[in-house]
């Protein structure tokens, strides 16, 4: 592993954290919303009057949060307060910070989308490896390729579909959220099976839409590898059927899918948002949707740039995987 | 019997014009992906366009129809729990839908392309420049910097127009790459060279040797764009974003789940807009499957 690879990619991690620190700074100043105002606005007419003085108020809000600063100051101290993960208070939780609300939810997140990522990744490129190979049955070859029409509809909609037929009609499963809310979670073996059985939805509909896409990229791949010289050898020496398949073309075919899992994480994460709210699942997604829904500025930027930095750390670690698996390739070059 | 059927075109009309036809249609006939892709393309636009001539566009908003209705004879799809005609909602959903779509694809590609040629072909600073800003873009998903900027949107003037407009901000950097690539790869062939020799201007190699081969690239990418475009036209709202009053797509699945369509049995409010979606992205994966076919004879081999 070369070192001008490594810091090439370290580079486009902050690089695309800063721009997304900047994005949420600057795009709010662009625009005529002031979300300090409109906050205090609704408080004050849901108790029925605006009451004296509210143009102080806000100033005085303002001031709080900086406001009244040159915009150059103001955006080296928003810098410096991201670099310590100091996202503000919540808008509409008060007291409650940012990352204090982030913390609540980020693990259902990272745990529904690392178990199913991984899932789909596998069942996807074993289905792809099939649909290639020459002894595959004749339904693998020539029925399986339909269900990949699948991958083309966004995963929420399949979610809604799965919804409305699984959960609803037949009531096989929950409806939505993570756990029997009506029950104080305990950490024993029933309380990991409820949560797994209330994760299965979420997580089917993810891995029906998205394994097509890996199968797709692996079935182009395998054709290609199947087409190499060391697999007509590899088959004159009498190999078994197994090794053939696993040792000679999945394990070469299975590069570019690698790069392709990387790549995929800002698709995956984008496309998480909308399942987890459509399950009230209640991880970074429904939290993002309440914040909208209650114009919390705060949080909404909050979650946008944690959310980011996930993506961006993963795609780091993959890109630092990626050369472990395939020490042919030189990185000087690029 | 070939040249029987040569001599008559030549006779009826210029060689070309009936030959060109035939040639279509016989490819359409191979190309089956891109045939039915087409085919419910051509169906969604005389759906809502003959539909338009049908509909009162009243009974597409709230309390324009008696609310919760089942599907019927009089609403062929049923009415949403506010009172409105979902079968009007489809006929001006779907157009709107595809509206927005088209508009920042094309705007998308349009953006992506120029970029594209230019860091592809000149180079130097530029290039890294170009380059490094689509891998960062890319990599923040495009939904989240829509959601920042849709929700510091002023709730009241955002038209879908204008919302077709924020969603090509995050639909060039797509087209760029595949651009950028395809451009980097195509100028070192011999027949630009030659034109180069020749002493063709940069314009002229980019319009007259190079676009035509790109085509069926900027098809595939504009087709790419259009599906994100959707996508983030049906997810926005979806999250309570954009405009909420008009009937599009999106706005109906908003509504269907704010307001709890299936507690309240009524299904055909939420399995309109799924329908609806499901018939467009498959359309739209059928023509970009058709499309690579045309553009890369590989894959036709490959199968």
């Amino acid at each position: 592993m070369s070192f001008s690879y490594v810091v090439r990619r370290i580079l486009l991690v902050f690089l695309v954290i800063w721009s997304a620190a900047t994005l949420n700074f600057f795009i709010p100043k662009i625009t005529p919303r002031n979300p300090i105002r409109e906050k205090l606005l609704e408080q004050a007419s849901r108790g029925g009057y605006i009451p004296p003085g509210f143009e102080d108020m806000v100033q005085s809000y303002e001031k709080r949060f900086g406001l009244d600063q040159p915009v150059w100051k103001q955006y080296l101290t928003y810098l410096n307060e991201m670099a310590h993960f100091n996202l503000g208070y919540s808008i509409s939780n008060f007291p409650k910070t940012v990352p204090e609300l982030i913390g609540q939810s980020i693990w259902w997140t990272i745990g529904l989308l690392s178990v199913t990522t991984i899932l789909t990744f596998l069942i996807g490129t074993l289905l792809g490896a099939l649909m290639a190979w020459q002894k595959s049955s004749f339904v693998i070859r020539n029925i399986l390729p339909g269900i990949l029409v699948l991958s083309a509809v966004p995963s929420f909609i399949v979610g809604l579909l799965l919804i409305y037929f699984v959960a609803f009609k037949w009531k096989l499963l929950p409806l939505g959220g993570a756990y029997d809310a009506t029950k104080l979670p305990v950490f024993n073996a029933s309380f990991v099976l409820e949560i797994i059985r209330y994760a299965t939805l979420p997580a089917l509909a993810f891995i029906l839409t998205t394994a097509g896409g890996w199968a797709i990229g692996m079935r182009g791949m395998m054709v290609t590898v199947q087409g190499e010289d060391y697999m007509t050898f590899g088959e004159a020496k009498g190999l078994k059927d197994w090794r053939l398949f696993y040792k000679y073309a999945v394990r070469n075919a299975l590069l570019p899918q690698v790069t392709g899992l990387a790549i995929a994480f800002s698709y995956i994460v984008g496309g998480s948002v909308l399942v987890e709210v459509i399950f009230r699942y209640p991880g970074l997604g429904t939290l993002l949707a309440n914040a909208i829904r209650q114009l919390d500025y705060f949080l909404i930027y909050g979650i946008v740039f944690i959310l980011t930095v996930a993506i961006g750390i993963a795609m780091f670690i993959i890109d630092m995987i990626y050369p472990l698996l395939d020490p042919r390739i030189a990185y000087e070059g690029n | 019997m070939a040249v029987q059927s040569l001599s008559a075109g030549a006779a009826k009309a210029p060689p070309s014009s009936p030959g060109t036809l035939k040639i279509i249609i016989g490819y359409l006939r191979r190309n089956w992906p891109l045939t039915i892709g087409l085919s419910i393309f051509v169906f969604f636009i005389v759906f809502s366009v003959v539909g338009s001539f049908y509909i009162d566009e009243t009974a597409a908003y709230p309390l324009g129809a008696p609310a919760s209705q089942p599907p019927s004879w009089e609403f062929p799809f049923g009415t949403d729990g506010q009172g409105r005609d979902l079968f009007a909602v489809a006929i001006l959903g779907i157009w709107e839908t595809l509206r927005i779509g088209v508009i920042a694809g094309i705007i998308g590609v349009g953006f992506g392309t120029l970029l594209g040629f230019s860091s592809a072909f000149f180079g130097g600073w530029y290039d890294v420049i170009v380059r490094w800003l689509v891998d960062v873009l890319l990599t923040v998903p495009g939904l989240l910097i829509l959601i920042v900027i849709a929700s510091s949107m002023d709730t009241k003037s955002f038209t879908l127009t204008r919302m077709a407009l924020v969603i090509a901000l995050t639909a060039w950097m797509g087209p760029t790459r595949v651009i950028r690539s395809q451009v980097l790869s195509m100028k070192e062939n011999p027949y630009v060279m030659m034109a180069r020799l020749n002493g063709m201007s940069n314009w002229g190699i980019i319009f007259r040797e190079l676009m035509p081969n790109l085509l069926p690239y900027l098809g595939a990418s504009l087709v790419g764009s259009v599906t994100g475009a959707i996508f983030a036209s049906v997810g926005l709202p979806a999250l309570g974003l954009g405009p909420l009053r008009e009937p599009t797509i999106g706005v109906t699945i908003y509504w269907a789940m704010n307001q709890n369509a299936l507690l309240r049995e009524l299904w055909w409010w939420l399995m309109v807009p799924i329908v609806i979606i499901i018939l467009m992205f498959v359309m739209l994966f059928m023509i970009s499957a058709g499309l690579d076919e045309l553009a890369n004879p590989r894959v036709r081999r490959a199968e």
